[in-house]
């Protein structure tokens, strides 16, 4: 929408009686200190209803999420940092000591876990977005989008708890090997990122339980949206994080 | 509804009012632990001024300062100001005060999740503070806790539980913010009432957005840096720890670890947060000296503007913190430059002050005064800043007094005095009264005349020399000996300056109880935490809608309509 200057009386009349001395001191005439006019408020979601509410939870889900990506950023420099830091030995030669690490193979059935359980969540997610039921439950005709929602949610449950004992077994894996935490950097790293991760997916397990007891214990229809929503967004991103570290850990070592 | 109506009144039982989620409660308890954290930095700080002058005095029950509690001193009272004061109060706190009001919303989007990063807030500050109950005392590495030396207990007195202290309350701390900035940020963008335009909002809650932003993804870096340096503290990584480190008779250094990685992770927060402790400020004066010059703020846009992109080059000149730590000298060149294009918006934002102070109707107020103060001293302190962006200059004087002077004048104090602004200014929304404007003015010129008397020396001090973090300047070498008088006179100034404060809290005390009381919009304000009538469906004004010597009602309120107008 483009803006439109129409001159209100105070405008002339602020103009007309500037007082002037010392030079004419700058005035910003535009009528609203520049505001207003360049923002289609039919857009905009107003008042305190179920989608404002979903529209706020969303956002603060998302910056609380990009907040996270930055976390993971600084540890993704500080692995291509400390990769190439070394030392120089006797004879002037830039040794590093970073060791390469293979990858236990079990992680790539991990990864394929993980996207699938990314699929079964959406699937519950969607649930409870479905119309026709989603109408009945606000009329409070039973809840039949919850119902068809909890197996969906349960099995993402059952898939993340797969995928963190298998990073476990990963971390045995390595473990058997020689490699802890502490033995290379190359290992640091691998612990500490998957390590990190394995936290977040912990508490995406957790909120995946109570999203399911969320399910039957809330009373308002879009606050049981908002729990699953946001779990299922941060449980997507989670996913999403795991792909960029895990192609991380293979391509870069 | 009233615009003024005292804080945490409605609720009853006190578990209740303990977890309450109002905003202004919560505001106001931000600033109430911002001030215990000032109180006990300017104490600390109190006490380095008198070691310096009078080096070696003894101190009731306690003797001589040794080196390393000096250095413990210098550690406290930087994490303390930064941290608790500098962010805490003019973001957290002002912004629970009163943004949800400027915006014309009826509470923030998510006032639990604000209720639980004051808590942890609160938290992370009694855990640091009690890094002095242990027998070791606290860390001595500096707020900045550089490695190798932060990450080997060995290290020092205090490097041991009391670095472990810091760890985990500027762990709490982050966590703590990064919750208050979400809660900022989703307030911002989704509660503005209807016709209140990015356009229309006030420059604080611009600069409460634009903070929040640099909190979500600044702080979260430090979340990193600390848990690789507790791993390297107690899980035996080698991220920060370097070949061969040799500390206190002993090598530690067991990988190829890089304290250069700290200092890059480290300075990618520290200098944003550089801008977190001070935008808020900004944008506050913005309004405080259109308010009071009763002219529109020339150039709003532009102001807005410059406050993103100030945002927006803080996250890339955090090597101009690094110039002598060994960074590739290219790279240096690199961030000179960018330094120096952060001066650009930062200037633009000064010349609009002077803009609209220019010819406007000045009233002198307390509030007013603390924003003029502000702009002296960012000015004052933002002169030097081109000066250390240059990183030839930089090899001299970054580890000397001058660096200390140019972040004191531009962060310190200037945040300082916004805060002060601010409590002066919006006193009236937390209490319903008017401070004392005569104690008010001597503690604005007092605190002024103090302010430039401590650090402005200190520039000299920087210029002759004299290294940072040195618990005296005369001992058995001679070369510095000379300063003595120099440091004497800054200690004196320092002891105004805090004696100045005492005066504050007089004010503080006082008016809370016998006050003038303050009436609906003490002070003719246009923005629409003052608001006196109900809120309008739409908002239809800016926020600076004042004309100088048209009417007796010289200013048109955002809660007004053009109806209403006619």
């Amino acid at each position: 929408m483009p803006a439109t200057f129409t001159r209100s009386v105070v405008d002339t009349e602020r103009e007309r009686k500037d007082p002037g001395f010392g030079g004419r001191p700058p005035v910003d005439r535009r009528p609203t200190g520049g505001g207003g006019g360049d923002e289609n408020w039919d857009h905009h979601r107003h008042g305190r209803g179920p989608r404002a509410l979903l529209t706020r939870y969303r956002m603060g889900i998302f910056s609380a999420l990009a907040g996270d990506l930055m976390f993971f950023m600084a540890l993704v420099t500080a692995f291509f940092f400390r990769q190439s830091s070394g030392h120089f030995d006797g004879h002037g030669a830039y040794i590093l000591d970073w060791h390469q690490l293979a990858i236990p193979p079990i992680l790539y059935l991990n990864t394929a876990i993980l996207l699938l359980s990314s699929v079964t969540m959406e699937m519950g997610r969607r649930q409870l977005f479905h119309e026709l039921d989603v109408m009945e439950e606000w009329l409070g005709m039973g809840r039949p989008a919850a119902r068809r929602a909890a197996p969906w949610l349960a099995a993402t449950a059952a898939l993340g708890v797969a995928f963190l004992i298998g990073q476990w077994m990963a971390w045995k894996d390595l473990a058997a090997q020689g490699f802890f935490f502490a033995s290379n950097p190359s290992s640091h790293f691998f612990y500490l990122i998957t390590g990190a991760h394995g936290a977040h997916l912990v508490l995406g397990v957790l909120a995946l339980f109570a999203a399911l007891a969320a399910l039957s214990l809330l009373h308002r229809m879009e606050l049981r949206q908002i729990f699953v929503d946001c779990t299922a967004w941060y449980w997507h991103s989670m996913g999403l994080f795991w792909i960029f570290l895990f192609g991380l850990l293979i391509f870069c070592q | 509804m009233s615009g003024i109506r005292a804080a945490g009144r409605t609720r009853s039982t006190p578990l209740q009012r303990i977890v309450t989620t109002e905003d202004r409660t919560i505001g106001i308890r931000y600033l109430l632990l911002s001030l215990v954290a000032v109180a006990a930095g300017t104490l600390l700080s109190l006490a380095m001024r008198t070691q310096l002058a009078w080096p070696g005095i003894r101190w009731p029950f306690h003797g001589p300062l040794l080196p390393e509690e000096y250095l413990s001193l210098v550690t406290m009272h930087g994490t303390l100001m930064i941290f608790f004061v500098l962010t805490t109060a003019p973001q957290s706190g002002f912004a629970s005060l009163v943004l949800p009001q400027q915006i014309g919303a009826r509470r923030m989007a998510l006032p639990w999740l604000n209720a639980l990063g004051f808590w942890i807030v609160a938290l992370a500050l009694a855990v640091l503070l009690s890094a002095f109950l242990l027998p070791a005392g606290g860390p001595i590495a500096g707020w900045t806790n550089y490695p190798p030396l932060s990450a080997i207990a060995s290290a020092g007195p205090g490097q041991g539980g009391g670095m472990d202290c810091w760890l985990l309350s500027i762990g709490l701390f982050c966590v703590g913010s990064w919750f208050s900035a979400i809660n900022v940020l989703v307030t911002v963008l989704t509660e503005r009432a209807r016709g209140m335009t990015l356009g229309r909002m006030p420059l604080t809650v611009w600069s409460w957005f634009v903070s929040s932003i640099l909190i979500l993804l600044a702080f979260t870096v430090l979340f990193a840096a600390i848990v690789l340096l507790f791993c390297d503290r107690h899980l035996g990584t080698a991220f920060f720890i370097p070949q061969g480190d040799w500390v206190s008779g002993q090598v530690v250094g067991h990988g190829d670890g890089s304290p250069l990685l700290w200092l890059h992770l480290f300075w990618f927060f520290g200098h944003p947060e550089v801008y977190i402790a001070i935008l808020p400020g900004m944008g506050l004066v913005s309004s405080l000296i259109a308010n009071f010059s009763r002219r529109p703020i020339v150039g709003y846009r532009m102001m807005a503007a410059a406050t993103v992109l100030i945002g927006l080059l803080g996250f890339v000149v955090w090597g101009h913190h690094m110039f002598v730590s060994g960074m590739n000298p290219y790279a240096g060149a690199a961030f000179g430059l960018t330094t120096m294009a952060i001066a650009v918006p930062s200037t633009a934002e000064v010349f609009s002050w002077l803009g609209t102070l220019w010819g406007g109707g000045l009233r002198r107020t307390t509030p007013m005064l603390f924003a003029l103060g502000f702009l002296s001293l960012f000015i004052a302190g933002g002169v030097t800043g081109p000066i250390l962006a240059l990183p030839a200059l930089d090899q001299y004087l970054h580890n000397t007094f001058f660096v200390v002077a140019h972040f004191h004048l531009i962060m310190a104090m200037a945040g300082a005095f916004s805060i002060f602004a601010g409590i002066y200014y919006w006193f009236p929304l937390m209490t319903g009264r008017l401070m004392s404007e005569r104690l008010g003015r001597w503690h604005f010129w007092l605190s002024l005349i103090a302010a430039y008397g401590t650090f402005f020396p200190m520039h000299l001090e920087g210029l002759a020399g004299r290294p940072r973090h040195f618990a005296q300047v005369t001992g058995s070498t001679s070369s510095l000996a000379s300063l003595l008088p120099m440091e004497r006179g800054v200690t004196w100034a320092a002891f105004v300056l805090g004696a100045a404060q005492i005066l504050f809290l007089i004010n503080l005390l006082w008016s809370a109880r016998r006050g003038q009381p303050a009436g609906q919009n003490p002070w003719q304000a246009t923005t629409l935490e003052w608001q006196t009538t109900p809120l309008p469906n739409r908002i239809e004004r800016g926020p600076y809608e004042y004309h100088s010597g048209t009417t007796e009602a010289d200013f048109t309120p955002q809660w007004e309509t053009a109806s209403q107008q006619e």
